[in-house]
């Protein structure tokens, strides 16, 4: 080829060029699909709150949502009110479920700003359930989940996600093994906070126990389960004050 | 195959056995140890990097007479973080659920030195068909070691296959675990990957003595 692509100028020209096209491409692709990819998020945040509440199409092992077509009527049969607590402050919004917890975290950073903290009201089966956002930090990455409570403040459900955790060993948090040890535990002893914890060799691997704070951790991801719990920890803590008004 | 002469199919059986990518050359060490704790994450894994490994060593190949030597590396990552990026993209628009599976992936395909090595060593000097060819074959040899490794891993580790608990239930002490037989969870953690990898290589070079370097 006649075309010296070794001379500096070329270089130039090349990465120049490659750097237009491949951001317009990537632009182009990100800006038109955006529509679609947020609707998908939203969707997806609707069935992960159903899940925990137990509203789902589970089979024996799998984790399996409300399918995508049925989730909008399910969500607004199951799911009676939704709150933003700010303070001592409660308002009702529909749209409580669409807040960003990771803006909110970051916001909170000021003091001068309220957090706005979401909680999800449902009913099933006469049993009201009163569902939680909990966000934190894993291993690798952010890890994210609902926890599901009736009025005695008991866990009834609760459905984990994460956004890059160790493939078979961290990212196992949300499959059903480890999600269903969460059922029936307590993370409050009376009146004293307790959150639960994820532990190894708790001599309860059966998960009999359910007052004794703790689930079973999965072998090989120590971190992922100790930041699972240190989210729940901080986050069960903040709606604490909001919660224990229920109890009574 | 009449569609590929001789010379092309070996593309395809080499890495597949006395060239393979992880054993033989030494390429995407860090995945197979990462990630192949249970089968099904090493089936994911190998799916997506077969798809990668393809289209870039095409895209490369195609590229190869116009991108400046001087800067060749950063012009294939950029070629492969693109692809990524697109297939990304268009899966979480499209297969939100599939995409949620592979998301963890996205990163290590990038970052995975087989794809870079597949990229220099061969889509640079060859034609965009034989470097497609290159690419699938090395994928493949790639594939065959991890879901080789996967496989005992979640075997000896967690007991079970594909999620499915094909040793009994180690809590219930059902099957196997009713005789005493325990899980490894030493399995589960990187270091007993290299070990298996390495117990691979030395039976791959102990049926052929050509693959032993002289010292």
């Amino acid at each position: 080829m006649a075309r010296n692509t070794e001379s500096n100028l070329y270089t130039i020209l090349f990465t120049t060029g490659m750097v237009v096209i491949v951001g317009a491409l990537l632009a182009f692709l990100a800006s038109s699909l955006k529509g679609k990819i947020t609707e998908n998020k939203r969707i997806e945040k609707q069935q992960n709150i159903l899940y925990a509440m137990g509203v789902n199409e589970n089979d024996e092992t799998s984790v399996k949502f409300v399918s995508k077509d049925k989730v909008a009527s399910e969500f607004s049969t199951y799911i009676t009110k939704q709150l933003i607590i700010t303070g001592t402050d409660v308002v009702e919004d529909d749209m409580a479920y669409l807040i960003d917890l990771k803006k909110e975290t970051a916001a909170a950073k000021n003091e001068n700003y309220q957090r706005r903290l979401p909680l999800f009201m449902g009913m099933k089966d006469n049993i009201q359930y009163y569902i939680i956002p909990v966000r934190g930090k894993g291993l690798w990455d952010a890890i994210w989940g609902y926890v599901a409570v009736d009025n005695q403040l008991v866990v009834q459900g609760v459905f984990f996600d994460h956004a890059g955790e160790t493939p078979g060993l961290g990212s196992n948090i949300k499959e059903r093994f480890f999600m269903d040890d969460f059922k029936g535990e307590h993370f409050l002893d009376g009146d004293l906070f307790k959150g639960i914890s994820v532990s190894k060799g708790n001599s309860d691997p059966k998960n009999l126990d359910k007052t004794d704070f703790e689930v079973d951790a999965i072998a090989g991801s120590t971190i992922t389960g100790d930041g699972l719990a240190a989210m729940l920890r901080k986050d069960l803590k903040m709606y604490l004050p909001y919660l224990k008004t229920l109890k009574q | 195959m009449g569609l590929l002469s001789k010379k092309d199919l070996k593309l395809i059986t080499d890495p597949l056995a006395d060239n393979n990518p992880i054993t033989i050359q030494v390429l995407g060490i860090c995945s197979a140890l990462a990630i192949t704790a249970e089968l099904k994450a090493s089936i994911v894994m190998s799916v997506a990097v077969l798809f990668v490994m393809g289209l870039g060593n095409l895209t490369i190949s195609l590229m190869r007479n116009i991108i400046p030597s001087k800067i060749r590396i950063i012009a294939q990552l950029i070629v492969v973080a693109t692809l990524v990026i697109i297939v990304d993209l268009v899966l979480k628009a499209f297969a939100y659920e599939l995409s949620k599976t592979l998301s963890v992936f996205v990163g290590l395909i990038i970052t995975n030195c087989i794809i870079m090595g597949r990229f220099e060593a061969f889509a640079l000097a060859n034609g965009p068909l034989r470097s497609f060819i290159d690419g699938i074959g090395n994928a493949l040899g790639y594939a065959l070691i991890l879901i080789i490794v996967g496989f005992f891993r979640e075997l000896l580790g967690s007991g079970s296959l594909l999620g499915f608990k094909v040793l009994g239930d180690s809590i219930e002490k059902t099957g196997v675990y009713a005789y005493g037989y325990e899980n490894n969870g030493f399995m589960l953690l990187a270091p007993m990957a290299l070990i298996t990898v390495g117990i691979i290589i030395w039976v791959q070079r102990s049926r052929n003595e050509a693959l032993i370097e002289d010292n």
